[in-house]
């Protein structure tokens, strides 16, 4: 039985006190006062002046910002799109494997999780740059291909186009969709395995086949799983700086670009601000989806 | 060799096409960071043709006095920040799991507020506050000169250790605290014999979640981080935008092992990975909450 806070005061608050004194010096505050900026209004240099004001809030309504704000959610949600198509097979393979076969499996997902960011970003702009791995092999071929049409007496093939495959929307999806691949795979999986498999079987024996056991036992009851996974993966999505910085394009700023370029370079913190909190908000909003959905799951009915 | 019986029904990794999807995610994962790595030793600065193993990269990267202090600095912030974070992460589990107390939820859900919080969003609030709030002193001799970047790190550290810590104190009998209080054991020797031990795997999770953490995070740094107090990722941030270089490669890969190895050491401490998954549980947190 948990212990009452005023049957131990001394040990309470030794064992609360630090990390609640953490959370609100070190964290509240901070988000509080960007909060308290994002009604706030510039004067002069480095003065705000808390006026109370919507504008900042008003302006984000501007369509070139309200197209950023659109396109970002579009990205993200293709990035989780792309995510679960290709991660449900491999939780699913992994959730079925033998023991020591899914630890490995894990293993391989969760490694490039940890690797750091920013290497696993710098690793894509090597391969897709315009001298870049893909670009390289590429041209390797179309040489060879090249030197066979010649030999055949049929005419050249012309030099070598490169793919232009950085700096353009291609490459943040597809960076996004690397870096959050295993954000997918294991809330499927931790969903997955928690499956009863005899349901599964009784599936299979009585004749529907994989696809459609699929479709009807294992998605409906993994469903909170699946949702887990979604905003899992939205989520970073959504917020996600270095990858559009590193290889959008300039057509391929998101909010949280926009955001920095508000605080480092256009120094208009209180716009900034509204930005910040408009993107909390939004990731309020896909959590509480979320626990909704999570919720009439578990209600029965 | 006896042929293998036809894979079961629910053998999807004996099935070949599952088998192609894993082996294409496969090479999706893995092939730019290995592709990364061999290029390192790659004499050569732009081909990709093989000219001949070489170290020179890293040579050049280990005589690179400031990409060395980045890395220095970026290790010692990580290693103090997951000792604050241990510590505040287990109390704060530890005043959830123990304690009735009001504004309780509240406490909880605030903790999970910097998880979930975007990372960009955090940056800047961490850039007013030292800008605003507590100006942090300039020219302060090293390691204090990093307190910025610290405290900004154990924000976001210690509810991930804090979690990691909460699941692992949700499996504690109670009956043994109550016990060792019984038997005469004061508040403290029960802690240090009794609760700390059970809490010990969770404690080593914690911290190489909250290592990684730290030692991986770019945006919130980046934000903290002033012209004398570069980490590893702005530092590397710098030098990628003006070029992909081998001597970047090199860097990357030292990295890349440090993080090999230390997954290693948590697995070999831990046991099973598919209990260590610290950063999965915390993960999966805000939407196991009722």
């Amino acid at each position: 039985m948990e212990q009452h806070w005023k049957s131990a005061k001394g040990l309470f608050g030794a064992v609360l006190g630090p990390p609640l004194f953490w959370l609100v010096l070190f964290f509240m505050i901070p988000m509080g006062i960007i909060w308290l900026y994002s009604f706030g209004e510039n004067r002069g240099l480095t003065e705000i002046a808390l006026t109370g004001t919507f504008s900042n809030y008003l302006r984000a309504l501007d369509p070139l910002y309200l197209k950023i704000f659109v396109k970002s959610v579009g990205i993200a949600g293709l990035t989780t799109l792309i995510c679960l198509v290709i991660g449900f097979p491999v939780a699913l393979a992994i959730t079925f494997a033998p023991p020591k076969a899914k630890t490995w499996l894990l293993l391989a997902v969760m490694l490039p999780f940890w690797t750091n960011l920013l290497i696993r970003t710098y690793a894509l702009i090597a391969v897709l740059r315009t001298e870049g791995y893909v670009n390289q092999s590429l041209e390797w071929l179309w040489n060879g291909l090249g030197a066979g049409v010649g030999v055949l007496g049929v005419g050249a093939l012309g030099p070598f186009q490169p793919l232009e495959l950085l700096h353009n929307n291609f490459a943040v999806v597809l960076g996004l969709v690397y870096v959050h691949l295993p954000f997918m795979v294991l809330p499927l999986y931790s969903a997955l395995d928690r499956l009863d498999t005899s349901l599964l079987e009784a599936s299979l024996d009585l004749g529907a086949g994989h696809l459609r056991t699929l479709l009807t036992i294992v998605v409906p009851l993994a469903l909170p799983g699946i949702a887990s996974g979604v905003v899992i993966t939205f989520i970073p999505a959504l917020g996600s700086y270095l990858t559009p910085d590193l290889l959008g394009g300039p057509d391929s700023q998101m909010i949280a670009n926009i955001i920095e370029r508000q605080f480092k370079r256009a120094n208009d913190w209180p716009f900034g601000a509204a930005l910040s909190f408009l993107l909390m908000y939004m990731t309020f909003i896909a959590i509480a989806l979320q626990a909704m959905l999570s919720r009439r799951r578990r209600e029965p009915g | 060799m006896a042929k293998r019986p036809a894979p079961g029904p629910l053998e999807y990794l004996r099935r070949w096409p599952l088998q192609l999807w894993l082996a294409g995610v496969g090479i999706f994962l893995y092939a730019p960071l290995v592709a990364l790595m061999v290029f390192s030793f790659n004499d050569s600065r732009r081909n990709i043709v093989w000219q001949g193993f070489t170290l020179k990269y890293y040579e050049k990267a280990l005589n690179n006095a400031s990409l060395i202090e980045a890395f220095v600095n970026s290790l010692t912030i990580a290693a103090v920040s997951t000792f604050l974070s241990l510590i505040l992460g287990a109390l704060a589990a530890l005043a959830l799991w123990r304690f009735r107390f009001p504004g309780k939820a509240g406490f909880d859900g605030a903790l999970a507020l910097p998880i979930v919080a975007p990372e960009i969003c955090l940056g800047v609030a961490m850039l007013v506050f030292f800008a605003k709030v507590l100006p942090w002193p300039q020219g302060l001799p090293w390691p204090f000169n990093l307190g910025a970047i610290i405290i900004a790190h154990v924000s976001f550290s210690f509810p991930f250790v804090a979690v990691v810590v909460r699941a692992r104190m949700a499996s504690f009998n109670r009956e043994l605290e109550e016990a060792a209080r019984d038997l005469g054991a004061s508040e403290w020797r029960t802690l240090k014999d009794v609760i700390l031990p059970h809490m010990a795997p969770s404690l080593i999770a914690g911290a190489f979640l909250a290592f990684t953490l730290s030692l991986d995070d770019f945006v919130i740094t980046f934000f903290t981080s002033g012209p004398d107090t570069v980490t590893f990722p702005v530092k590397v941030y710098s030098m990628v935008r003006f070029s992909v270089t081998p001597e970047v490669n090199a860097a990357s890969t030292l990295l890349i092992v440090l993080t090999v190895v230390l997954t290693a050491i948590a697995l070999k401490v831990q046991g099973d990975p598919a209990s260590t998954a610290g950063g999965h549980a915390a993960l999966d947190r805000p939407q196991n909450r009722p």
